[in-house]
């Protein structure tokens, strides 16, 4: 039995604990905003935060997430619209939209840990999540936009 | 009664209007639906020339319905369509509500493909508004007792304004739905300088749920008692499961049974491939249980098809004479009695690409009581109707399929093999099944952008201009998944810039060689576009170095002085438009390609080694394009592109902040190509699987910065979703030539050779 916390709200789990997070998520908790795009931590559509880290649902067990607490797209924006969220809308960032909430999730943790970040800091943090419609171009503007909007 | 109900009784998908409300059928139907076959199943008055299409409901309390019938895949036709009803309804764009509609051919074409759904509804959905606010004021003039010509209209308001009287559309919903639909000669549409919304655009209705997680493609659809399903398909095009063990599988937790699944009886089309169908409480029980299976397989024909043999037959082909499609004097003639010197001659080749959309393949489906419930991410509902009519052999009004928001398409989603696989394990296991696959399964399983041979000759004069132009294509047609025996280029496909190739030169030849298909050949944005761009303007490239002529320069010298092509005793389908309506006029590809020169301040930029400049111009899908790239390449071969302009021709735009997106996107979907597309086979085998060995741009790959300009036309409106992706290709490829001096032929860049 794994004991873990997905978006505040304290959750046992009891099947196979190897399930990838990501399958937990989606097929047990129905939280589906979390995407399902390679299977293999290739191009980050699953990715959420662990203890406030961006990590790659797919390749997590849940075992590996013990302990912690999750958070999915689906919190992030629970009471009101976060800052890269809104940033998002304003350059109107989505074209099919399948790779944002990954985008997004990753973007709210390089912005943690850099809160004015360079066209290189932002290669570098993103360059794990794939947008195959391409709106990279606004997703660095909507990253500077939120990093604006927080200073 | 709307025509359109909801007919998920769990609710996934809400249908039109609820009681009580004006439901207008319009008797207006698209005209290509008039050319559409008959389809299996459907009743006499699905062919009636007017029959009735709804695409709009109003609410007692004002809510505007508008039915959106195209695949929302990330273009946002799914909002610029209902925008372009709002318009002429003069509604409050905040308060309209768009339903998605099922597959259903009352509707017109819903095959979301062909950048073409602005193209073939934009006047359908303008007297769809008119029609709606025509009785609406009507009924206006009526309660008032005043002539209707004394009304008009403000955003969801009749106004007589002698009187100072208003009714809101809400108030006057019930009246209007007792007169009788207009004809179409009482319409007035408004003049363009009269849009609210048309040219000015809106942003995704889905803009707020694709940024917050609440958005619902295929992959997430739901029904409570479903069960998942992964399957393993045949590796060999057309190969069979002679047997198989399925007990190590079914000891893994949550899986429940296994499933066989026919193979397809040739030709393929959208049939399911077939295979062994792993069906488990979870998609990851399923993923678990298929690892388990042990198959031994008839490979089949295909089972020797080889990817490095296979080119070197294309490019054997492409160097003999063959078919002509378009002469324009006599270039075999003039070839052979120009001097070596003067000729020159070049070859290009473009693999197998995949679609790859970020979502990939899934569908759920309920077979129960004889008819099929189906949900999925396709761009052809239609389709997916008719196939899984055919596969369960029901009629196909017995079909319901609900389209979810698609994580991208590029065409892939256009073929519902998945949706049928969905249906057909229903039927088997008697509950809901929803057929997951996994990236792997898309790689492998794709119908592929056609692999490309082309082979170029041309004589030129003295300034290097050629006199005499021979451009020979080899490419296994999309057809051949139609009918096996296929080898030609259709003329729908050859039309793809090939036939159409714009030159002003005296002496032509353009021709069409056989290749046998050996995989499932399928559309992908831009299609043929793709190979043929590159071919035509890298040629045109090599030619204006060859004479140290200005590339730009040149390539505006070859599409000569503003005139109309002539496709007299050519075959021309142009897109399915008709030519009088969308000619081909070389004219406006001259203006992008100087629009581009001056917005790129192509004139200052010259290339050095290790930062170069290319330039490119295509017209596809109906529009004009012209693209300049920057490139730098470093001491490593490593490539950047710090800048992109595209100008763009596309006539009247509806939605140009959405319509600048595409074109952005369209230049990050090319850089793939360029860079690392290509899918290969080996013993009938595709050898790549995922992300790692069919790479697609990242963010540090892709362009910088794309620059759009829109060229503002009140020409009839052409395609957006696609010509942006063939003009970059070249573009990029010429640009890497003008940096390093090395010319790319040979697709993709990373097998290329040319950078280590």
């Amino acid at each position: 039995m794994v004991k873990l916390n997905v978006n505040g709200v304290d959750r046992t789990f009891d099947g196979d604990p190897n399930m990838p997070l990501l399958w937990y998520l989606r097929d047990v908790l129905h939280l589906t905003g979390t995407k399902f795009g390679c299977g293999v931590a290739l191009c980050g559509a699953c990715t959420v935060h662990q203890n406030g880290e961006a990590i790659r649902s797919c390749i997590t067990p849940v075992s590996a997430a013990a302990g912690s607490k999750i958070q999915t797209i689906e919190d992030i924006g629970a009471n009101g619209l976060h800052p890269v969220q809104e940033a998002w809308i304003e350059v109107n960032v989505p074209q099919c939209g399948y790779c944002q909430s990954g985008q997004i999730m990753q973007a709210i943790a390089l912005l943690k840990g850099k809160p004015h970040p360079t066209n290189q800091d932002i290669d570098d943090g993103m360059a794990g999540n794939i947008c195959r419609c391409g709106t990279y171009q606004r997703i660095r503007a909507a990253i500077k936009l939120a990093a604006g909007k927080s200073a | 009664m709307s025509q359109i109900q909801n007919v998920s009784r769990r609710g996934f998908l809400k249908g039109v209007v609820g009681a009580g409300a004006l439901v207008l059928g319009t008797r207006y139907v698209p005209a290509i639906l008039a050319a559409e076959p008959a389809q299996d199943g459907s009743t006499e008055a699905d062919h009636a020339p007017f029959h009735p299409n709804v695409f709009v409901g109003i609410e007692t309390d004002g809510t505007v319905h508008i039915v959106a019938h195209r695949s929302e895949m990330g273009t946002v036709v799914r909002t610029s369509l209902p925008l372009v009803v709002a318009d002429e309804l003069d509604a409050d764009w905040k308060r309209v509500k768009i339903d998605q509609a099922i597959g259903d051919r009352r509707y017109g074409d819903q095959n979301t493909d062909g950048s073409h759904s602005i193209r073939s509804f934009f006047d359908t959905m303008r007297e769809c508004g008119a029609s709606a606010l025509w009785m609406l004021v009507q009924a206006a003039a009526q309660q008032w007792n005043v002539p209707a010509s004394e009304c008009s209209t403000e955003p969801h308001t009749v106004v007589h304004a002698k009187s100072g009287r208003k009714l809101g559309y809400g108030e006057l919903a019930t009246a209007a739905a007792k007169l009788d639909v207009p004809k179409k000669d009482q319409l007035q549409l408004k003049k363009a300088a009269e849009w609210r919304y048309i040219g000015k655009g809106e942003t995704s209705y889905d803009l707020r749920n694709l940024c917050t997680g609440k958005a619902i493609y295929g992959m997430d659809a739901h029904l409570d008692d479903m069960i998942y399903a992964s399957i393993e398909h045949p590796p060999v095009f057309g190969g069979k499961v002679k047997s198989y063990d399925d007990q190590e599988t079914l000891k893994v937790a949550g899986v429940q049974k296994t499933l066989f699944i026919d193979p397809f009886k040739p030709p393929p089309a959208f049939q399911p491939l077939g295979g062994v169908a792993v069906l488990a409480d979870n998609t990851w029980a399923a993923f678990q249980g298929r690892k388990k299976l042990k198959i031994t397989w008839d490979n089949g024909a295909n089972g020797s098809y080889d990817s490095v043999e296979y080119k070197k037959e294309l490019q054997d082909t492409a160097r003999k004479s063959a078919k002509v499609i378009r002469s324009v004097g006599d270039a075999n003639s003039a070839l052979a009695s120009a001097s070596a010197s003067n000729t020159f001659e070049a070859e290009y080749y473009v693999p197998l690409l995949a679609h790859a959309p970020m979502e990939p393949m899934v569908a759920l489906a309920e077979f129960k009581d004889g008819k099929v419930t189906a949900w999925a991410p396709t761009q052809n509902p239609q389709a997916a109707q008719a196939i899984i009519s055919s596969e369960l052999g029901i009629p196909v009004q017995d079909v319901i399929c609900h389209v979810t928001l698609l994580g991208g398409g590029f065409g892939r989603k256009s073929k519902p093999d998945y949706v049928a696989e969905a249906a057909v394990l229903s039927k088997k296991v008697g509950r809901p099944v929803k057929v997951v696959w996994t990236r792997e399964d898309d790689i492998k399983f794709d119908y592929y952008n056609a692999v490309a041979g082309m082979y170029f000759k041309a004589a030129v004069d003295a300034k290097g201009k050629p006199t005499a132009w021979l451009q020979r294509s080899v490419f296994p047609p999309i057809t051949s998944i139609f009918d096996v025996s296929s080898v030609y280029g259709d003329p729908a496909h050859l039309a793809q810039g090939w036939t159409d190739m714009p030159y002003d030169l005296p002496n032509i030849s353009i021709e069409n060689g056989p290749a046998k298909a050996h995989v499932r050949i399928g559309w992908l944005r831009s299609v043929a576009n793709i190979y043929h761009g590159f071919g035509v303007q890298s040629f045109t490239d090599e030619l204006a170095h060859r004479a140290q002529r200005d590339p730009l320069e040149f390539l505006l010298d070859l599409i000569g002085p503003p005139r109309t092509l002539n496709f007299t005793n050519v075959e021309y389908p142009n897109y399915g438009a008709d030519y009088k309506t969308y000619p081909w006029e070389t004219g406006r590809l001259r203006h992008v390609t100087e629009l581009v020169a001056e917005k790129s301040g192509w004139a200052k930029k010259k290339s050095v080694k290790g930062h170069g400049f290319g330039v490119a111009a295509h017209r596809s899908f109906l529009t004009y394009v012209a693209t300049v790239v920057e490139v730098e390449v470093d001491d490593q071969g490593e490539i950047r592109i710090p800048r992109v302009d595209t100008a763009l021709d596309a006539g009247l735009v509806v939605n140009p902040e959405i319509t600048r997106a595409q074109f952005e996107g369209a230049a990050v979907f090319g850089t793939s190509i360029v860079r690392s597309g290509e899918i290969t086979a080996k013993n009938g085998v595709i050898e790549q699987s995922n992300f790692n060995d069919y790479p697609v741009a990242r963010i540090n790959e892709a362009p910088q910065q794309t620059n759009v300009y829109i060229v503002d036309s009140a020409a009839p409106p052409a395609g957006v979703g696609e010509p942006g992706v063939p003009p970059f290709v070249a573009a990029f490829c010429n640009a890497i030539y003008a940096a390093t001096g090395k010319r790319v032929r040979n697709l993709p860049l990373s097998s290329s050779g040319l950078f280590g």
